[in-house]
């Protein structure tokens, strides 16, 4: 579904990706682990397509598609969704409308029906319920005066509705007590099937104890350091990331 | 033939037709030179003659050139042949209202539907009233609205007709009045000066709309004083949409007057017209007033928007809020100043002010001034101005849920400019109103 080849990535000059290769296939969970400024959240929203970033060498191969030759909105009706480390506040506009919008440019995308408002709102309640989404934050502006907690449930929320095929989680988990910790999970694990795919991209294991995770990449300095199965999570807990580099500098 | 010089024009047609004036006409031919209406208008005159049209070298025009109006010359039309279907798609749907058309700045009694819903409201043609109650006209007159530029001059001077709206105390109008200003495409280089006076009662209430369109692509000058008078615990709110052709030029002064515990609120919505200035001043003249001032122009080519506004704080607890969108395209500019004057009696006044504007090309420009003289101490004061381009981590957003760039850029637009009609209650004028700017944002 995704393979990333060689990527180079840098920010105003200073490279922050230093050559990241990964692939991940349908029904497949991956975990992006890394401490602050390894290049976690630059892999992430590169993959969406935010400006600022010049690819100096590498790929990404979407579905057979060269992904960086394509505008955000094209990646989105494809099927790649990134939930935001920092949610956008749009003043003006309502949840509701702009959920509506997007799901039925994705579905015209797809050669499928547009909603009209009465199938929509029906559809929406439907996932409104899986991740306990009130009415209240469905007729307000877009993350406008939501709570840390509320916005990332409203991410989730988004990636239920819009049903994309390759899903990145973009530190979801940052801002979360236990309890919507949860919630949020239980969101993508009810997303999660053998047609699509997740990355989870986050600095804790707190949020793979919910979201289990097929690999885990361990990502430091621009680099993917160390990769494994779930277990390798779990180490990285117990020892810190000192442990990685360290191990990393041995072997190099 | 070389153009006259405009000044000179317009004191040859004051000479031409004073004579002919309605409400001075019948009352000369008794043998006396002048009535007190039409000494009004002489020393207007004169003070238009002495002052001209202002230049950018007045303070108050510095950004404003209106040299391309002085390149015509105005002439007023009257008997303008209008129908109802012509003037149908000006009018607000779903929304019950009096309506009064003035075609050119002439009261059309033909077009007009006018519903007095209780006793001693009074909706009229000025010249009407003028003929009939000069008094009640007298008493208002250009009392307010004083003669510190030559535009304000030149309509006192030429002030034949126009709405004029009085509520009695006590009273509350339930449908809104709409004054619908047309210019007709009867010729080219029409001068329309509509002279509105507005006289509401202690505890009365009303909504006014003054609209303004054009029927051809002609240029037109359009030239407007409001005199507005709100009595004790009153309130008023008035919506002015200016939606001439983008070859009109377009010049208001709406002047009002708050008695203690009125509620001024005003809506200014700028969208047609090449050259628009827009003079909006209350005087908050007594304890516990309020002045609600909003306003959103939206301009593309080479429009030029100017929004002057002064709000006096004469007297003490009383508050206002002013809030003013723009969003400019193309080579359009736009300039704000809003003054606040906080008199030395006017303790514990709150006075809140904002200006904020979008810039969606490098081209358009935008001078912003607020201007706070505050003279008393205790008292809440702020404002600030934010001029920028569309929040592109918004735009990222709306984007990364599948919604193409040019209608992402629609989406925060429209949310951006409509924000200031959130607190309009009436619907059908909320909606209204929302689909002008989304009109004009196609």
């Amino acid at each position: 579904m995704l393979k990333i080849k060689d990527l180079f990535v840098s920010v105003e000059e200073k490279e922050i990706l230093k050559g990241i290769n990964l692939e991940v296939n349908t029904g497949e969970v991956h975990a992006i682990m890394g401490p602050n400024g390894s290049g976690k959240s630059t892999l992430a929203n590169v993959i969406a397509g935010r400006d600022g970033y010049d690819i100096t060498k590498g790929e990404i191969i979407y579905e057979g598609h060269n992904l960086l030759e394509m505008d955000p909105e094209e990646r989105a009706r494809e099927g790649v969704f990134l939930a935001f480390q920092y949610p956008v506040e749009i003043p003006g506009v309502s949840n509701a409308v702009f959920l509506k919008t997007a799901l039925n440019e994705i579905r015209k995308h797809r050669g499928e029906e547009e909603l009209d408002a009465v199938q929509f709102l029906k559809y929406m309640k439907e996932k409104m319920k899986l991740v306990g989404i009130p009415d209240s934050l469905i007729n307000r502006p877009v993350n406008q005066g939501f709570s840390g907690g509320e916005k990332k449930r409203n991410e989730i929320f988004q990636l239920q509705v819009l049903q994309p095929r390759l899903a990145v989680l973009d530190e979801t988990d940052s801002g979360l007590d236990i309890d919507a910790l949860k919630i949020v999970s239980n969101g993508v694990n009810s997303f999660r099937d053998k047609n699509n795919a997740v990355i989870v991209v986050t600095h804790y294991q707190r949020l793979l104890n919910y979201i289990i995770p097929d690999f885990v990449h361990v990502l430091v300095d621009g680099r993917i350091v160390k990769s494994g199965g779930k277990g390798l999570a779990l180490e990285l807990e117990e020892k810190g990331y000192d442990w990685v580099t360290n191990n990393e500098a041995v072997t190099a | 033939m070389e153009k006259t010089k405009s000044k000179d024009w317009y004191l040859s047609s004051f000479k031409a037709i004073q004579e002919s004036l309605n409400g001075s006409a019948s009352l000369t031919t008794n043998g006396k030179s002048a009535t007190p209406f039409h000494d009004i208008r002489k020393q207007a005159i004169a003070r238009f003659e002495k002052i001209d049209f202002p230049t950018t070298k007045n303070e108050d025009w510095k950004y404003t050139n209106i040299a391309p109006i002085l390149n015509y010359n105005f002439t007023p039309v009257a008997g303008a042949e209008v129908s109802a279907a012509d003037i149908e798609k000006f009018l607000i749907p779903n929304l019950k209202t009096s309506l009064i058309v003035l075609l050119n700045g002439n009261f059309s009694p033909k077009l007009s539907k006018i519903h007095l819903e209780s006793n001693g409201v009074r909706i009229e043609s000025f010249r009407n009233l003028l003929r009939i109650e000069p008094d009640f006209i007298l008493e208002h007159f250009a009392k307010y609205a004083q003669l510190e530029n030559g535009f304000v001059a030149f309509n006192t001077a030429f002030a034949d007709d126009g709405a004029v709206i009085y509520v009695p105390d006590n009273t509350i109008i339930d449908n809104c009045i709409h004054i619908l200003n047309v210019i007709t495409a009867e010729a080219e280089n029409i001068l329309s000066q509509p002279r509105n006076l507005i006289v509401a009662g202690r505890n009365s209430k009303i909504k006014i709309i003054e609209g303004y369109h054009s029927i051809s692509e002609n240029v037109s000058l359009t030239n407007v004083v409001n005199e507005i008078i709100i009595g004790e615990s009153a309130e008023v709110e008035l919506y002015r949409i200016q939606n001439e052709n983008l070859n009109s030029f377009h010049i208001n002064r709406t002047q009002a007057e708050q008695k203690k515990g009125s509620v001024f609120t005003h809506y200014s919505v700028s969208l047609g017209g090449r050259i628009m200035r827009n003079d909006t001043n209350t005087v908050l003249d007594d304890e516990n007033c309020t002045a609600n001032l909003y306003g959103l122009y939206l301009t593309e080519d080479s429009q030029h928007i100017d929004n002057h506004t002064l709000i006096d704080h004469a007297k003490p607890h009383c508050q206002s809020n002013e809030l003013y969108k723009g969003v400019l395209n193309d080579n359009s500019r736009g300039v704000f100043n809003g003054k606040v004057f906080v008199r030395k009696d006017a303790q514990k006044t709150n006075a809140y002010q904002s200006n904020k504007a979008i810039l969606l090309s490098n081209e358009a420009l935008v001078d912003t001034k607020p201007q706070l003289e505050i003279y008393a101490d205790d008292v809440k004061c702020s404002h600030g101005a934010a001029i920028g381009q569309l929040d592109e981590d918004a735009l990222f957003y709306l984007r990364t849920r599948g919604i193409g760039k040019e209608e992402a850029r629609t989406v925060l637009i429209r949310a951006f400019a409509n924000d200031i009609f959130e607190t309009i209650e009436n619907e059908a004028l909320h909606d209204y109103l929302n689909n002008l700017v989304f009109a004009k944002l196609k």
